[in-house]
């Protein structure tokens, strides 16, 4: 059984076909990549699987606990909870909040205390704030990001931004994890510690890594799987050599020479 | 756990203790008189309108132009319940059921409401409080707009611990899990729900808490004031919290403290100038703003972990 | 029957002013997202501009209409240059506040300089009732009803048709590409003001004659009721701000009528919280998701 189907889905923005009937699988422990030029609906499907949008037509369905279940049109927060987190493409921190404020936010939903012992300080409200705390700093270690934990998340430099948005989501402790285009704006170095970073967090933490990107050396050299996007349709899926190799691809998007 | 005896706490306990002390010594030497002392019930019960406004406001980032109604639920509860069993016993009850009566209508309110963003919400509030104090003025129990005459049951002790209690509430929520939550929701609420937050949930809830304390305020100005009338609680009640709030600074308990403080004497020093008094206010509010556009404090808050780190720094400079 | 056509034209009436204010709430929340709370005191600086034109300077209706018009654009343009300029980039709350200090200023002020107490507007205007199957007309609420009609096609015009109504529309779509593209965007926002203040100061004026009595806090009252008007039709929409002046106030006198103007304001809030929930855009506006 898949960990994620994804069966015909489609969603209109009035007249404008966004994502227009697409057909996904994914297993679990996969790295999936999703290409296609600008404004191919690459976002959008994120935004469907991850419930910001809902779907018009289609269903989404997440494999939980050996169920298939289907989640499309579920509030965010619901969806996060059953253990889809992301990423944004225009980065989205709290930037206000400290690094570790921002990485404590994301453990929020297995904070084991509630309002009256936070207002009584009860003893659960020291224990839990312990425990959230060393985890928190466990995932900035694994980003690199442990001696800046009470630097404002805005003071970042971009590349560190969007790490710290990747613990942020790893904190939501997920099983599948999707990146909207976790390397813009980043130089070759920072890719390549980028590339390394999401192999890492991939093994270590168990994960099904779902990534967007135009840094085709990036996807080329760690996806093991790719989905094709062109007009809101799938063009193309397969193993990197395939993908290389389509002519459609090529044509739509790749260009001649790769 | 020895962590709620830590040095910082008890620091908080010695301050709270020593300005309880002091402001009762004044008091007895007759150095705060009544008249002040009148001042000082003012600003404290302005001190919890605030904090509990900033809940709203500047920790969850919902604009809330209705907080008078609460106020006005709390002062009628209060009084309702002192006309019915005169004395601290019926006052007490009325404190109990304002916190019903106002968290149920918060419940009824936020549901819907707190769907609208910014300037939407906050006339949307601004009508509900409006419409509250708009049933009370056609109640046959609240007489009205002649309102209640009541007995002064509360003085500066019951104000201050009540206070102090307010304070300690919301500075815990605001430091706690949900309190962070609240945060988010200000500081980004689509990335806050990727995070798996209800929003929805931590909005209301820090509009109920808000509602709650707003109205133990109203309580309390009832069982100090001994006179109340629906006019008291109209929408520019809402506002003139709302301003000692962003005076203060958005999100800052310290601040609004401070902007309290300075306003209720400015505002005693200006009674003495009264045919120009709103004159002057109303150029200070726009001075302020253009000098100080994120209030006294922004977003900063004091505590005592940063004035000791003040210290040793210091102290390892001069070494 | 007679009772709902009488509340009708009434209404109307009421309609009128608050639709002639909640354009300049919508005008000028629409370039620059600021609830200018001292709106409704500029309709009400517009009522003692027409006042004083009448019994200082013996004027007529229509001279004392420009007269309050051109007073009160010139007073929205300096207050919007010495207040609201230097705060352009600030929260939308700190310009709130600000709106507010202005507010209480003007009402103080006028109160200091005018005094605290209510004054008779004169009868600028002969009132001549007409009786049309059993509902009563009167000429003023003819009057005001023309003069604000006309009003209005004179500001659709300048905004459809004109150089400057180009200019505000972009500015309001984008305040930082209308630069860009050579549009001058304080005087655009001046203008802005110009004309809300003008619009707001015609109602003063209308209203000091429709109820014959002006007092310094009779701005606060139809200021927001009219900002609810501008929310309810979709702020920043002046179809939609002139739309629900009309509904607020043939709502309001229809509830009066049939004996509930104890609840009319609670009422009023009432349809205004509804209809934010229906569509928490306003009845015309788009409701605008967040691109993510």
């Amino acid at each position: 059984m898949s960990l994620l189907k994804v069966s015909d889905l489609t969603k209109n923005f009035g007249g404008l076909c966004a994502v227009s009937h697409v057909n996904m699988e994914i297993e679990e422990k996969e790295l999936i990549g999703l290409i296609g030029p600008n404004g191919a609906g690459k976002t959008t499907l994120f935004n469907l699987l991850t419930g910001v949008y809902e779907p018009s037509e289609g269903t989404i369905e997440l494999n939980v606990d050996g169920q298939m279940k289907s989640i499309g049109g579920l509030k965010p927060y619901v969806i996060t909870g059953l253990g889809l987190a992301r990423t944004f493409q225009n980065i989205r921190l709290f930037k206000n909040l400290s690094v570790l404020d921002n990485v404590k936010i994301g453990m929020q939903k297995d904070i084991q205390y509630g309002v009256f012992s936070a207002v009584l300080r009860s003893n659960a409200y020291y224990r839990e704030e312990k425990r959230v705390e060393e985890k928190a700093m466990e995932l900035l270690r694994v980003v690199n990001l442990d001696k800046k934990k009470d630097e404002k998340a805005m003071n970042l430099p971009y590349g560190e931004q969007r790490k710290l948005e990747i613990a942020r989501a790893l904190a939501t402790d997920p099983k599948i994890l999707f990146l909207d285009e976790p390397a813009a704006g980043m130089n070759p170095q920072e890719t390549t510690e980028l590339t390394e970073l999401i192999h890492q967090i991939k093994e270590n933490f168990n994960l099904t890594i779902v990534l967007i990107e135009h840094d085709m050396s990036l996807v080329m050299s760690i996806c093991e799987r790719i989905y094709v996007l062109d007009y809101g349709k799938l063009l193309a899926s397969g193993v990197p050599e395939v993908i290389k190799n389509d002519s459609k691809v090529i044509e739509a998007y790749l260009g001649e020479e790769i | 756990m020895k962590d709620r005896f830590k040095k910082t706490n008890l620091c908080w306990l010695a301050a709270i203790i020593l300005s309880y002390v002091i402001l009762t010594a004044l008091m007895q030497a007759g150095i705060i008189d009544a008249v002040y002392e009148t001042v000082l019930s003012t600003i404290m019960i302005n001190i919890i309108l605030a904090i509990s406004l900033n809940l709203i406001i500047g920790i969850t980032g919902q604009f809330s132009l209705g907080h008078a109604g609460f106020m006005c639920i709390g002062a009628y509860s209060a009084g309702v319940m002192m006309k019915q069993m005169p004395g601290m016993g019926g006052f007490l009850v009325g404190i109990l059921i304002g916190f019903v009566i106002s968290a149920l209508v918060a419940l009824i309110v936020s549901i819907p409401t707190l769907r609208l963003k910014g300037d939407y919400l906050a006339i949307a509030t601004l009508g509900f409080g409006e419409i509250i104090r708009i049933i009370v003025l056609n109640m046959t129990i609240t007489n009205g707009a002649a309102g209640l005459v009541l007995q002064k049951v509360v003085t500066f002790p019951f104000i201050f611990a009540a206070m102090v209690l307010s304070t300690i509430v919301i500075v815990n929520f605001g430091c706690s899990a949900p309190g962070r939550a609240c945060i988010s929701v200000r500081e980004d609420e689509i990335a806050s729900e990727a995070m798996g937050i209800n929003t929805t949930k931590y909005k209301v809830m820090a509009f109920v808490i808000g509602a709650m304390i707003a109205s133990l305020a109203g309580a309390l100005y009832a069982g100090n004031f001994y006179v109340i009338r629906p006019d008291m609680f109209t929408f520019n009640r809402s506002i003139d919290i709302l301003v000692i709030v962003v005076f203060g600074g958005m999100g800052s308990m310290t601040g609004s403290y401070i902007a309290a403080i300075v306003i209720g004497l400015l505002n005693n020093f200006l009674q003495s100038f009264a045919a120009v008094r709103m004159i002057i206010y109303g150029l200070a509010l726009v001075l302020i703003m253009i000098f100080r556009p994120s209030g006294l404090l922004g977003t900063k808050e004091f505590t005592f972990t940063s004035l000791f780190n003040r210290f040793s720094k210091r102290k390892g400079e001069a070494q | 029957m007679t009772v709902f056509l009488q509340q009708i034209i009434n209404g109307l009436s009421l309609g009128s002013i608050y639709a002639l204010i909640a354009l300049g709430y919508t005008m000028v929340y629409g370039i620059i997202k600021l609830i200018n709370f001292a709106h409704g005191d500029i309709y009400m600086l517009g009522a003692y501009i027409g006042f004083i034109a009448v019994t200082s300077l013996g004027l007529g209706f229509f001279p004392a209409l420009l007269a309050a018009m051109a007073g009160c654009a010139l007073i929205g343009v300096i207050i919007e240059r010495v207040a609201y300029k230097p705060l352009r980039h600030a929260t939308r709350i700190t310009a709130l506040i600000t709106a507010i200090g202005v507010s209480y200023f003007l009402q103080a002020g006028t109160q200091r300089v005018m005094g605290t107490g209510v004054k008779t507007f004169p009868n600028v205007l002969s009132n001549e009732v007409f009786m049309i199957g059993g509902v009563r007309i009167t000429s003023q609420q003819i009057i005001i009803f023309i003069t604000t009609i006309v009003l209005m096609l004179v500001l659709q015009f300048i905004v459809k048709k004109t150089k400057i109504g180009r200019a505000m529309r972009a500015v309001s779509v984008d305040a930082d590409a209308a630069k860009l593209m050579g549009i001058n965007v304080d005087a655009t926002i001046s203008y802005t003001f110009a004309i809300g203040s003008a619009l707001a100061g015609a109602a003063g004026v209308l209203v000091g004659i429709y109820y014959n009595s002006i007092n310094p806090l009779m701005g606060t009252l139809p200021g927001v009721k009219a900002f609810i008007a501008a929310v309810f039709g979709g702020i920043g929409i002046i179809p939609g701000a002139m739309f629900g002046g009309f509904f607020i106030g043939v709502c309001e006198t229809l509830i009066a009528g049939y004996g509930g103007s104890l609840y009319k304001d609670a009422v009023v809030y009432i349809i205004l919280i509804v209809i934010l929930i229906i569509k928490p855009a306003g009845l015309l506006g788009k409701n605008v998701k967040e691109k993510v």
